[in-house]
């Protein structure tokens, strides 16, 4: 067997992931922790300054109430949210981070972050909710305030974290391996936050080549949070709940500024504006097909229509909503000239921030956008939670923000602990509470923290986890080197071996499987009950050869790992699509065989896997309203 | 784009027990060969091209190509991050030229404090009041149902 050396820590919170809910975890429960002599310890698959979905930098910052200047109130986000993901959502959870997110905001400022300020000194809006920043070195910043406020004895970099270590029905830790030198950490907490991000590459990306890491999700996020919960035995939400952004084509360019500060429109290949010519579809979907914002996944199945009947290319159309912005200063050269100069550069730094590929394919393929339209497409599908999705594990809300209705469903105990005692998630991690982005994610990660050195006070007793367990999850964790190392000569090509199967030929295996019939890309994301099955079908011979994974170096003992932790996000994702009867969220994904929203459905779908069974289970869980 | 390392322009870092390219690289992809002393991208399918490699070689040898399944030849674009702001060239196909600056912090390096310097509104761990609320909310107290 691979000869790795254990290392043991011992901590009291345990936080694993060090992206943006992770930073605002630290920052708070470094807070916490001193003032009552507890130890807090980060985990990192990469490195802080540039690990997460923030890694590259933001151009916004998509949630800010503005609380403090009256602009909104929570009540407005509440509905916003509610809206958008059809009527489901944990309303008390989204509250939460909606009344704690600006202090998130004003902090990121303090720190350093340039956030654009108008002329009057008020934050520059992208839309209702957005603000526009200068966001190139946004993580630097939080992780930088995130360092200081941990010390970096208590940071761990380049370890993966590979799965939970529990204490009966507690959380006592969890394992991983550092992806640098031969090690094994086991990590031995009272309490444990999980914020490792959501998940892409489960389903067949559009470009297939080099390409192929140019999703719009960042590469390195693989469903280690999913798997995470779900092994610990936690309920999950949402996990039909998957996100498809429409973005520039192959680049993923965002297209926020462009609809919200520029009014740019996107119109098809014979210039029709869907939005107007398919209005009478969204009475389906009513009431969501009513409100404003019309709900993304609505507008993404207006596309989707036209597309489906051949009308595409899709267009954004730039020059024209360049042209309008530029139109009020036709009589003045000068000031025309420099109106066109700050729009440029505005379009520019909005993919320079955020999607650099989308700027060097503009410039590979000479587009000024003040000249000509772009290509606009819809994404394969995601995992985000913090976004536009909603899958993630199910937590308590807070106790003050429930109603006498709500209370026994939503509250038991620690704000964003998960079914599993000590067990706490944020940001993508935690579910049915959209729309909480990197701000958010930060103010949930901080709310969860805070939570979670109390559970600790008030159940300080050592984690005990038996040696012969861990034993063993070492050598599960390791075999895959041993497998490599054992069979790689019986052929002339380490890739094809009748023993073993490479981690990369694997992940292209659950993205057939994913995208042929779970509604990806090419299934132009429909799908129904015979199409999940065959599905489910082909992932259980997946999960058998799982145990057939094998790695040349520790780079692809990683990388095997991911796989296994995004075919959990799969299976999780499966059975719940297949679990729901009906089409509730069409432009991302539609159930031919149940093609319309069913009242009786307004409902949440969990599912939880059992731990001492290996069965799943599908629960139906009531949603309240709390909010007018 | 994946990212390519120019040999002539990479020192492997003086030999450092830590790259500066593979220290940063979220992906884990840069690593070094040894043999040469060079840094290369061992997994360009599963670049990103987030650019932290770019931005952080002190040498400037790391560069960009397209991705060649849907990017056309020919185009560049290249940052130069400094403390407080990052310039950028972007080339064109056509050969266009286009410049810009960002401001990329507003406070020196290393500065940041995690309190921001508001002070914590209360000691109790039940309250749902932040370590830095109520000030940094700017309210007087965390809003609840009424
Ligand atoms: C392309 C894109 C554009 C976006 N644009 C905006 C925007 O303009 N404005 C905005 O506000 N929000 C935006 N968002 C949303 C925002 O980035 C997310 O909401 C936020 O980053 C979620 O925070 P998180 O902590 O849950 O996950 P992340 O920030 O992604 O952090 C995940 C962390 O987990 C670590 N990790 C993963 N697996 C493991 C493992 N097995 N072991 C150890 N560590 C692990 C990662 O290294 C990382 O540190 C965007 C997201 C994307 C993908
Ligand atoms: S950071 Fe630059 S100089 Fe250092 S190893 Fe990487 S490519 Fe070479
Ligand atoms: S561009 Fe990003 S993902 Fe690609 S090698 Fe460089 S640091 Fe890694």
């Amino acid at each position: 067997m691979a000869n790795f050396e254990t290392i043991t820590v011992k901590t009291d919170l345990l936080i694993v992931g060090g992206g943006m809910a992770a930073c605002g975890a630290a920052v708070e429960a470094a807070y916490w922790a001193k003032k009552n002599n507890l130890k807090v310890t980060l985990v990192d698959k990469a490195a802080m300054d540039r690990s997460g979905a923030v890694a590259m930098g933001l151009s916004a910052i998509n949630q800010y109430v503005g609380l403090k200047d009256g602009d909104n109130t929570l009540t407005d986000y509440v509905q916003y949210v509610r809206n958008d993901l059809m009527g489901v959502t944990r309303e008390d959870v989204v509250a939460n981070i909606a009344r704690h997110v600006d202090g998130s905001v004003h902090l990121f400022e303090k720190w350093g972050l340039p956030i654009w300020i108008d002329a009057d000194g008020k934050y520059v809006h992208e839309g209702r909710w957005q603000l526009m920043i200068n966001g190139e070195s946004y993580k630097v910043i939080v992780a930088e305030a995130a360092k200081n406020a941990m010390g970096i004895d208590n940071i761990y970099e380049r370890v993966f974290i590979t799965a939970p270590l529990m204490d009966g029905d507690r959380v006592a830790g969890a394992v991983g391996f550092s992806v640098r030198e031969e090690k094994f950490y086991v990590f031995l907490a009272k309490a444990v936050m999980v914020a490792m991000g959501g998940a892409v590459h489960v389903f067949k990306p559009r470009s297939a080549g080099e390409g192929l890491g140019r999703a719009w999700y960042p590469p390195w996020n693989s469903g280690s949070s999913a798997y995470f919960t779900l092994k610990a035995g936690a309920e999950m939400t949402c996990q039909e709940v998957r996100f498809i952004p429409v973005r520039f084509k192959d680049a993923y360019g965002p297209v926020g500024a462009w609809f919200l500060l520029f009014k740019s429109r996107a119109t098809n290949g014979i210039g029709e504006n869907y939005m107007q010519t398919r209005a009478d579809e969204l009475q389906k979907w009513v009431p969501y097909g009513k409100v404003k914002p019309v709900p993304a996944n609505l507008r993404n199945w207006l596309m989707m229509l036209d597309v489906m009947e051949g009308k595409g290319p899709i267009f954004m159309r730039t020059e024209e909503a360049i042209g309008n912005l530029a139109e009020q200063y036709k009589d003045d050269p000068k000031a025309y000239k420099k109106k066109m100069k700050e729009l440029e550069s505005e379009a520019w730094e909005d993919f320079l921030d955020m999607t650099i590929s989308q700027a060097l394919l503009w410039a590979a393929t000479n587009v000024a956008p003040e000249e000509k339209s772009s290509e606009i497409a819809a994404a394969e599908p995601y995992f985000i939670g913090s976004h536009s999705g909603a899958s993630g594990a199910w937590v308590s809300g807070p106790e003050d923000l429930q109603n006498d209705k709500t209370k026994a469903d939503y509250f038991w105990g620690y704000p964003n602990m998960t079914t599993v005692n000590g067990l706490f998630a944020a940001g993508d991690a935690s579910g049915a509470s959209s729309h909480k982005f990197s701000s958010g994610s930060h103010a949930e990660g901080r709310i969860g923290a805070k939570a979670a050195i109390k559970f600790i006070l008030d159940n300080n007793t050592e984690p005990n986890v038996d040696q012969a367990v861990i034993d063993g999850i070492k050598k599960e964790i390791l075999a895959p080197l041993d497998r490599f190392a054992e069979f790689s000569k019986n052929s002339t090509d380490p890739d094809i071996n009748p023993e073993y199967i490479r981690p990369k030929m694997f992940m292209f295996r659950l993205q057939k499987i994913m995208d042929e019939y779970a509604g990806g890309v090419t299934a132009q994301f429909m799908t129904s009950k015979a199409m999940l099955e065959k599905g489910m079908s082909l992932l259980d011979f997946l999960k058998e050869d799982s145990e057939k994974l094998a790695a040349e170096d520790l780079h692809e003992l990683m990388r095997a790992w991911e796989n296994v932790h995004r075919m959990w996000q799969a299976e999780a994702h499966v059975r719940t699509i297949l679990f729901r009867e009906e089409t509730r969220w069409p432009g991302y994904y539609y159930r031919s065989d149940f093609p319309s929203m069913k009242n009786d459905w307004k409902v949440f779908a969990n599912c939880k896997w059992n731990v001492a069974t290996g069965d799943w289970e599908m629960i139906k869980r009531p949603i309240h309203q709390i909010f007018a | 784009m994946p990212s390519y390392v120019i040999p002539d322009k990479c020192d492997g870092c003086k030999a450092l027990d830590k790259t500066a390219c593979q220290h940063i690289c979220p992906n884990d992809l840069m690593v070094l060969n040894k043999e040469i002393e060079k840094a290369y991208n061992r997994d360009v399918a599963m670049c990103w091209e987030c650019y932290n490699c770019v931005k952080i070689c002190p040498v400037q040898a790391i560069e960009m190509r397209g991705y060649a399944d849907f990017v056309p030849l020919g185009a560049t674009v290249t940052p130069m991050r400094g403390s407080d702001a990052i310039m950028w060239t972007v080339k064109f196909r056509n050969g266009t030229l286009k410049r810009f600056k960002f401001p990329i912090r507003t406070t020196p390096e290393g500065a940041a404090v995690p309190d921001g310097g508001w002070e914590t509104g209360t000691e109790n761990l039940g309250d749902p009041t932040l370590f830095s609320e109520p000030g940094s909310l700017g309210l007087d107290a965390v809003q609840t149902l009424k």
